[in-house]
């Protein structure tokens, strides 16, 4: 069995209702219990039961001695905790496939609980526990992966030539999918003038450049593609998947992620025998809107510094050339940090999007550009 | 009179207190490795190149260029509240090494990619300095 020959499937994937979560706003809701939720729609939605499964790997939830012992899942064979980056959630997908291609285990559940926001938890600032060396930026008033991100594009546009607004089509699109997924928090939608209307939040990015911060469960559960030919629903086949680190002291990467996320891109391009054109859809992971265009770039989709025009004129919504982040993404559906975005992939693939369904789907890519730049390429089983 | 620093800043350990101090001395010290020739930021135990420990703190030319910057408007500091909005740049300094700091003594419409700098010292908490950087003449 090899990992790389559509052998492993993803057969199982379940949320939980975001936009309820939003409104709720529970802080007696552990990210155990979110997790849990959705663990338990992926297994409905698989058909396989709790003790089908023999691998668990979680991120975001605090232990996994604790979640394997509130799903009472004792003696997994392969077991870890990820840590709560959204950098994490291609590569859980990824370790799951190449731990059951290696035959260490047939089925895993990779389980992903967030309660960041009824637990008011911000992504910036200093506390008990932050490393001495971001103290060096810190001293500065230097935080939030946002501002880093911003540096980026404060320069990409300088040399490029981006206007401002440029991003705008991102949030806008983002809006628009959102309005027509049931589970999304940020429903409304907004305008080029909205947009730009915004207050900044590190100039310059502006509100809608950025990620919100919500709660909710996302799981997923892969397997191999002959355990998933008796299995509920038709199976999502991972036909590519391959990642590099980009690691060094700044989130900010003088290169823009370029050289990690081209090293990437021609494995999972290689692996699979496609092309960027011929992708039905592609999720980004869009933290801030300025990594949807240097994913773009350096995924081939749109030339070097051009991803900014190349985004324009509806391409990228629904009934567009390429549609991209089809639920409305992490500015607009939610931030379960890559999860979701991987979740609707498998969506689309099944034709269950709904309203946001994208015709004919068969072949649709992850792509999360960041200091571990993930990617898969996902065909329908 | 002292007034109490407010503002985040590093615990001051062996490993850096010759970077923190050097601006007492109007230069910004990094170590350089005495196997491979290395300079790194920020202060690190062993060379990131070749992995000796075997370092010196030595001087830099001060000469940076401004690879890019951000306007901060959101307050993630009470330290910060009246700073708002304030510059951060990440520069690169003549020697490589990449620094998050700021750029003083210019309107920030001025600002310019690539622009050339020259750092200067700002006094912060108990005997320390943090560099920032001014337009180079
Ligand atoms: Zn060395």
């Amino acid at each position: 069995m090899a990992f790389l020959n559509e052998d492993i499937a993803i057969v199982g994937v379940g949320t939980t209702d975001f936009a309820a979560q939003y409104k709720e706003r529970d802080p007696s809701r552990t990210s155990y219990s979110l997790g849990i939720d959705a663990l338990k729609q992926a297994l409905d939605d698989s058909g396989l039961e709790l003790s089908d499964i023999d691998g668990l790997l979680c991120s975001r939830m605090p232990s996994y001695e604790r979640i394997g012992d509130l799903v009472n899942l004792r003696h997994v064979r392969v077991v870890n905790g990820y840590e709560g980056s959204g950098r994490m959630a291609g590569v859980v997908i990824q370790h799951a496939a190449a731990l059951i291609a290696a035959g260490l285990a047939t089925t895993v559940a990779c389980i992903y609980g967030n309660n960041g926001r009824s637990a008011a938890m911000t992504y910036g600032g200093a506390g008990a526990g932050t490393p001495d060396h971001l103290y060096y930026d810190l001293a500065y008033g230097m935080t939030s992966p946002g501002a880093y991100v911003g540096m980026m594009y404060q320069r990409y546009a300088s040399i490029y030539g981006a206007p401002d607004g440029a991003l705008a089509p991102l949030a806008i699109s983002n809006r628009k999918n959102a309005a027509l997924n049931p589970i999304a928090v940020m429903k409304e939608q907004i305008t080029e003038e909205e947009y730009l209307a915004a207050r900044y939040i590190a100039d310059p990015l502006r509100l809608y450049d950025y990620c919100m911060i919500n709660d909710g469960g996302a799981a997923i559960i892969v397997t191999t593609k002959e355990r998933a030919k008796n299995l509920k629903k038709r199976p999502v086949l991972i036909s590519a998947s391959a990642s590099s680190g980009d690691l060094t002291n700044f989130y900010t990467k003088p290169d823009f992620f370029d050289e990690a996320s081209r090293f990437v891109a021609d494995k999972v391009y290689a692996q699979s025998g496609l092309t960027p054109d011929q992708m039905d859809c592609v999720q980004i992971y869009d933290n801030f809107t300025p990594i949807m265009l240097f994913s773009l770039e350096s995924f081939g989709f749109a030339p070097r510094g051009e991803g900014w025009q190349w985004i324009r004129d509806g391409r990228i919504e629904l009934n567009g050339e390429m549609p991209i982040n089809t639920s409305g993404g992490h500015t607009a559906e939610g931030y379960m940090q890559g999860w979701a975005l991987q979740i609707e992939a498998v969506r689309q693939l099944r034709g269950e999007a709904g309203a946001r369904q994208v015709s004919d789907c068969e072949i649709a890519q992850y792509i999360c550009v960041s200091p571990i730049v993930t990617s898969h390429i996902l065909r329908r089983g | 009179m002292t007034t109490e620093y407010t503002k985040p800043f590093p615990p001051i350990t062996d490993l850096n207190r010759p970077y923190f101090e050097a601006g007492a001395e109007g230069v910004i010290k990094l170590q350089s490795c005495n196997s491979c020739g290395n300079i790194w930021f920020p202060a690190a135990e062993h060379c990131p190149r070749c992995l000796e420990q075997d370092y010196e703190w030595k001087p830099m030319s001060g000469r940076a260029t401004l690879w890019s910057w951000v306007v901060m408007h959101q307050v993630y500091f009470k330290s910060f509240k009246d700073d708002v909005p304030y510059v951060v740049a990440f520069v690169q300094l003549e020697e490589g090494p990449f620094m998050m700091s700021t750029v003083t003594g210019v309107d920030r419409e001025a600002l310019k990619r690539d622009m050339p700098l020259r750092a200067t010292f700002v006094p912060a908490k108990e005997g320390s300095w943090l560099p920032v950087f001014e337009p180079a003449a």
